[in-house]
C-alpha cells in the first residue's frame, strides 16, 4: 500500500500570472495554463494538443520563466516556447504580467502578418480564424511592411480541399494531420525559408477519407473546403450540434447551417479551437461526413452548438438589437454635417436582418428593403 | 613561432595516405588510448584538456561528452558536424583535405570514449572531393585494422560512415543536422530533449565539430594537462583561423591563443597586413554570425588592453564593445569596404539560408534583407535604421535554432559601431551610390604598428 502511494507521482505546483495551479508531471505549461483558462493562457497558433509532435513553431505561445523550479530557483535567460516546455515543481511563469513577453508577441505578430495578404473579406475563414483573433488581439494598427507581399499559385488538394499558400503561416499542422491521420503522405513542405510552401508532392490529390480534417486544424484560411467556398459568410450560419452513425469516425459533428440548409460540416471544436476528444480520442471525422452528406435529414440534430458570446458567431443569435441613436443632429442643434461616411449607411446593409433570411441575402432583399423604405 | 598540434604535418607529401600518416607517428592516441585507458579516463583526459568546442558556441566539450545519458541496452553515437557552412569560415576543409586520417584517428578514440560503435561525418555536399578523400582515409584505417570489429584486441567495434549534406546552412545546427542525417527535412529540433539524451534516432548522441574531434589526437597523445598549458586562461590549445578579406596571406592558420589580433592581422607569420597600404576598417573576428567590430575596438578593448586572439579576449565587453571567436573565419575589411553593402550581404545569405520553420526567423530575415537593399541602393528612408533595429532585437532569442541570432547579431552590431556610415547612405543616397563612406574615425584613436 505505502509503496503504491509513492509510486503515483505527486502533482506539480507551477504558478502563471500569480495564479497557482497543481498538474500531473509531464504537462506543458501551456495545458496548465489552459487548465486556469481565461486570459493567462497564451495564444496558440501551431501547437494542436491532438497532434503529436506540433508546437514550438510560431512562437506566439512564448512565456517568461522567472524561476525554474523549487530546486533551481534560476529564471530561464530566454522566452520559451509555453507549448513544448515541461512544467517544473516550483516554476513560476509570467505570460500576460511580463512586458518582454507582450513586446515579443506583439513582434511574432507583425511578422506573422507581414505577408499575409489580409484577404479577410473575402476569406471563408474570416470570422474563425485565428490570426484574425491573434491580430486583433496583440497586433498594432497599420504595417511597418512597404514591400510586396510574397504570392504563390493556388492548388487544389484533392477534388474538396483548396490550398491557398498565400494565406498560411506555416504551422505545419496539415503535415501533422497528413502524417498521423492518412495512411500515404504525399503532403509536406517544400522550399525553406521565407519561399516554404505547403505543397503536395507534387500537386498529387490526398487519396484518404480522413484528409478533410486539415482543413479544421488550418488555424487561417489557407485550407478551405471547397464545398463551402464563397458560400455564406461563417456569422450568418447556425451551427448545430448533430451525429450519425458513421462506419468509419465519430460521427459527431456542427452542422452549419442558413435555413435549413447544410452548408458545411465541421468537426466539432473546444473553446481552444481544438477537436474535441471523445472517450480520449480526438473526434476526427472522415471525408464521407464532411463532404457528403449535406442534408438535414442525413443527421440526428442534437441542438444548438454552444458558441463563445464574445464570438462573431454568435452575431446571428442576437436579434432584433437597437441600434444607437445618433446623436450628432441633436448636439448640434440641427445642423448635420458629414463626419464619417458611414458604410452601414450607404450600403444599406444594416437595415436587413440577414440572419433571418432563409438563404443568402441578394440584391432582390435589398431592392424589397428600399422600395418599402421609401 | 606558436606551437602547431593540428596542422604540423599537414604538408609532409602524401601526408593523405595512410602509409605516410603512420610513419609520421599517425595512430599512437588510438593505440593508446585503447591499450591504456578506459572509456572514462579518455574524457576525463578532454575534461582536463580545457579543450571548448571548436564549432562556434566554445562549450566546453569534455562537460558536454559527460552530459551523454548511458542508459543500458540503447546504442549511443558521435556524429561529427563537416558541415562548415558559416560565410568566412574554412579551416574544417582544409584540415579534411589535406590530413584526414587525424580526424579519422580523433573520432576513433572519441568513439571509445563514448561508446559509439556506429559514428558519422556529416560533410556538406559542396565538399564532394573531400568526402571521397574521408572515405578512403576510411577505407584504409579499416585495412589497417583502426576501425572494424575488436580495434586493437580491446573489443571496442567501430564503424564510421560519411554521409553528404545537400546544400543547407542549417544543416550545420546540430538537431537539423541529425534530421538530415535520418532522411528527413533539416528543420532544427525544438529542444529540450538535447542530443545527449535524445539524438540520433532517439539515441543519445554527441554532435562535435571535426576540428574539437581532431585536437583529441595532441590531447590523447601528450596528456590533457600538457595540453591545457597551451594558450591562455579557458582557452587552451591551438585553434585553426580561417582568415581571409583584404589581406596579403589569406589562408588557415593554426595559432596557440596567446598572440594580440594586431599580431595576427600584420605579422608576415599570420595574415601579412592589409594589401596596397590600406587601412584597417573592420574586421568580423569569428565567422559571419558573430558581430562586427571597427578597427578601434579590434585592436583594442574597450578597457584600453590589447585585444588577443582567444576566447575571452575577443569577448571582452559583451556585444557592446566585443565579439566572439565563433569559428575562426577571420575577415578583415579595408577602408574602401561598404558596411552597409557588407551587412546586406550577410542578411542575404541569411534570408536564403532560413529553414522558414518558426516565423520570427523566417519573416524577419527577409524584412531585414530587403530594408538593408533599400538602405544600399539609395531608397534607404530615415526610420528604417532604427526599424532595422527593433526587427533584429524582436528576432533575436525568440527562435527555435540559434539561426535567428545569427542572422540578428550582425545587423545589429552594424548598427551599434556603424550608425553613421548607415545615416549617410539615408542622407546621401547618391554619393552613396557613387562612393564608400571611408574610413572616417573607425581607427581613432590607433596607431598601427607593423610587427
Amino acid at each position: 500500500m505505502a509503496d503504491e502511494i509513492k509510486k503515483a507521482p505527486a502533482p506539480l505546483k507551477v504558478t502563471i500570472d500569480n495564479i497557482t495551479v497543481e498538474v500531473p508531471a509531464g504537462t506543458t505549461i501551456l495545458k496548465a495554463a489552459r487548465q486556469i483558462g481565461g486570459e493567462v493562457t497564451p495564444p496558440a497558433m501551431c501547437y494542436y494538443s491532438k497532434l503529436e509532435g506540433s508546437g514550438g513553431k510560431c512562437r506566439t505561445c512564448l512565456v517568461e520563466v522567472a524561476a525554474g523550479s523549487t530546486a533551481d530557483p534560476r529564471p530561464m535567460p530566454k522566452l520559451v516556447a509555453s507549448c513544448r516546455t515541461n512544467v517544473m515543481d516550483g516554476m513560476v511563469v509570467k505570460n500576460i504580467t511580463s512586458e518582454r513577453v507582450q513586446e515579443a508577441r506583439a513582434g511574432v505578430v507583425e511578422f506573422l502578418l507581414l505577408n499575409h495578404p489580409l484577404d479577410c473579406p473575402v476569406c471563408d475563414q474570416a470570422g474563425e480564424c485565428h490570426l484574425q483573433d491573434l491580430g486583433y488581439q496583440h497586433g498594432k494598427e497599420g504595417t511597418r511592411y512597404q514591400f510586396e507581399r510574397r504570392t504563390f499559385e493556388k492548388e487544389d488538394i484533392g477534388p474538396k480541399i483548396q490550398l491557398h499558400m498565400n494565406r498560411c503561416i506555416l504551422c505545419y499542422r496539415c503535415t501533422y494531420v497528413a502524417d498521423q491521420l492518412t495512411d500515404c503522405r504525399v503532403h509536406g513542405v517544400l522550399d525553406r525559408g521565407d519561399h516554404a510552401n505547403i505543397s503536395t508532392h507534387i500537386s498529387k490529390a490526398i487519396d484518404s477519407n480522413f484528409s478533410g480534417n486539415m482543413i479544421d486544424v488550418c488555424p487561417v484560411g489557407a485550407l478551405t473546403d471547397k464545398t463551402f467556398r464563397f458560400k455564406n459568410r461563417v456569422w450568418f450560419t447556425k451551427p448545430v450540434d448533430a451525429h450519425r452513425d458513421c462506419p468509419e469516425c465519430c460521427g459527431k459533428v456542427t452542422l452549419w447551417q442558413r435555413g435549413d440548409e447544410v452548408l458545411r460540416v465541421t468537426a466539432r471544436k473546444d473553446e481552444w479551437g481544438e477537436i474535441q476528444s471523445y472517450d480520449g480520442k480526438p473526434g476526427w471525422i472522415c471525408n464521407t461526413c464532411r463532404f457528403e452528406k449535406k442534408a438535414a435529414a442525413d443527421w440526428v440534430i442534437e441542438g444548438p452548438t454552444v458558441v463563445n458570446r464574445h464570438s462573431v458567431i454568435s452575431q446571428g443569435h442576437y436579434q432584433g438589437m437597437q441600434m444607437p441613436k445618433e446623436t450628432i443632429q441633436d448636439v448640434m442643434s440641427g445642423l448635420n454635417p458629414r463626419l464619417l461616411m458611414d458604410i452601414h449607411d450607404i450600403s444599406e446593409v444594416n437595415k436587413i436582418e440577414l440572419s433571418q433570411l432563409p438563404g443568402a441575402a441578394t440584391s432582390a432583399n435589398y431592392k424589397n428593403e428600399s422600395t418599402k423604405s421609401e | 613561432m606558436g606551437r602547431k598540434l593540428l596542422l604540423e604535418k599537414a604538408h609532409i607529401e602524401n601526408i593523405r595516405s595512410y602509409e605516410v600518416y603512420r610513419k609520421e607517428g599517425g595512430y599512437r592516441s588510438v593505440e593508446k588510448a585503447l591499450k591504456t585507458l578506459t572509456p572514462d579516463q579518455v574524457t576525463d583526459e578532454v575534461k582536463k584538456s580545457g579543450l571548448r568546442g571548436r564549432g562556434g558556441a566554445g562549450f566546453p566539450t569534455g562537460m558536454k561528452w559527460s552530459f551523454l545519458t548511458k542508459p543500458e541496452g540503447v546504442p549511443r553515437y558521435l556524429v561529427v558536424n563537416a558541415d562548415e557552412s558559416e560565410p568566412g569560415t574554412f579551416k574544417d576543409r582544409y584540415l579534411m583535405e589535406f590530413i584526414p586520417h587525424l580526424l579519422i584517428e580523433g573520432m576513433v578514440t572519441s568513439s571509445y570514449a563514448l561508446g559509439s560503435n556506429r559514428s558519422y561525418i556529416y560533410i556538406r555536399g559542396e565538399y564532394a572531393w573531400i568526402a571521397h578523400i574521408l572515405e578512403q582515409a576510411i577505407e584504409e584505417a579499416h585495412q589497417h585494422g583502426w576501425l572494424g570489429k575488436n580495434i586493437l584486441g580491446s573489443g571496442f567495434d567501430c564503424n564510421i560512415y560519411v554521409q553528404r549534406g545537400a546544400g543547407a546552412y542549417i544543416c550545420g545546427e546540430e538537431t537539423a543536422l541529425l534530421e538530415s542525417l535520418e532522411g528527413k527535412r533539416g528543420n532544427p529540433r525544438i529542444k529540450p530533449p538535447f542530443p545527449a539524451v535524445k539524438g540520433l534516432w532517439g539515441c543519445p548522441t554527441a554532435v562535435n565539430n571535426v576540428e574539437t574531434i581532431a585536437a583529441l589526437v595532441p590531447i590523447i597523445n601528450e596528456g590533457g594537462e600538457e595540453y591545457a598549458k597551451i594558450g591562455m586562461g579557458k582557452s587552451t590549445g591551438t585553434k585553426l583561423i580561417s582568415a581571409c578579406g583584404n589581406i596579403n596571406k589569406p589562408g588557415v592558420y593554426e595559432i596557440d591563443m596567446t598572440i594580440s589580433v594586431e599580431e595576427f592581422i600584420y605579422s608576415d607569420e599570420y595574415c601579412g597586413g592589409i594589401p596596397q597600404g590600406k587601412k584597417l576598417k573592420a574586421c568580423i573576428p569569428g565567422g559571419s554570425s558573430v558581430p562586427i567590430l571597427p578597427a578601434n575596438l579590434l585592436l583594442k578593448t574597450a578597457k584600453g588592453e590589447a585585444r588577443m586572439m582567444n576566447y575571452e579576449s575577443l569577448a571582452d565587453g559583451g556585444f557592446a564593445t566585443g565579439s566572439m571567436m565563433g569559428s575562426g573565419g577571420f575577415i578583415v575589411m579595408d577602408d574602401t569596404q561598404c558596411v552597409v553593402k557588407h551587412t546586406y550581404t550577410l542578411a542575404r545569405f541569411y534570408r536564403h539560408e532560413s529553414c522558414g520553420q518558426c516565423s520570427p526567423c523566417r519573416e524577419g530575415t527577409g524584412w531585414m534583407e530587403k530594408i538593408l537593399w533599400n538602405l544600399e541602393t539609395g531608397k534607404g528612408r530615415s526610420g528604417d535604421i532604427d526599424l532595422l533595429w527593433d526587427i533584429q532585437r524582436k528576432i533575436e532569442g525568440n527562435t527555435i535554432c540559434p539561426l535567428g541570432d545569427a542572422a540578428a547579431w550582425p545587423v545589429a552590431a552594424a548598427i551599434r559601431h556603424f550608425r553613421d556610415e548607415f545615416e549617410w547612405h539615408v542622407t546621401h543616397p547618391e554619393e552613396a551610390q557613387k562612393r564608400n563612406y571611408g574610413l572616417a574615425h573607425y581607427a581613432d584613436p590607433l596607431s598601427v604598428s607593423v610587427a
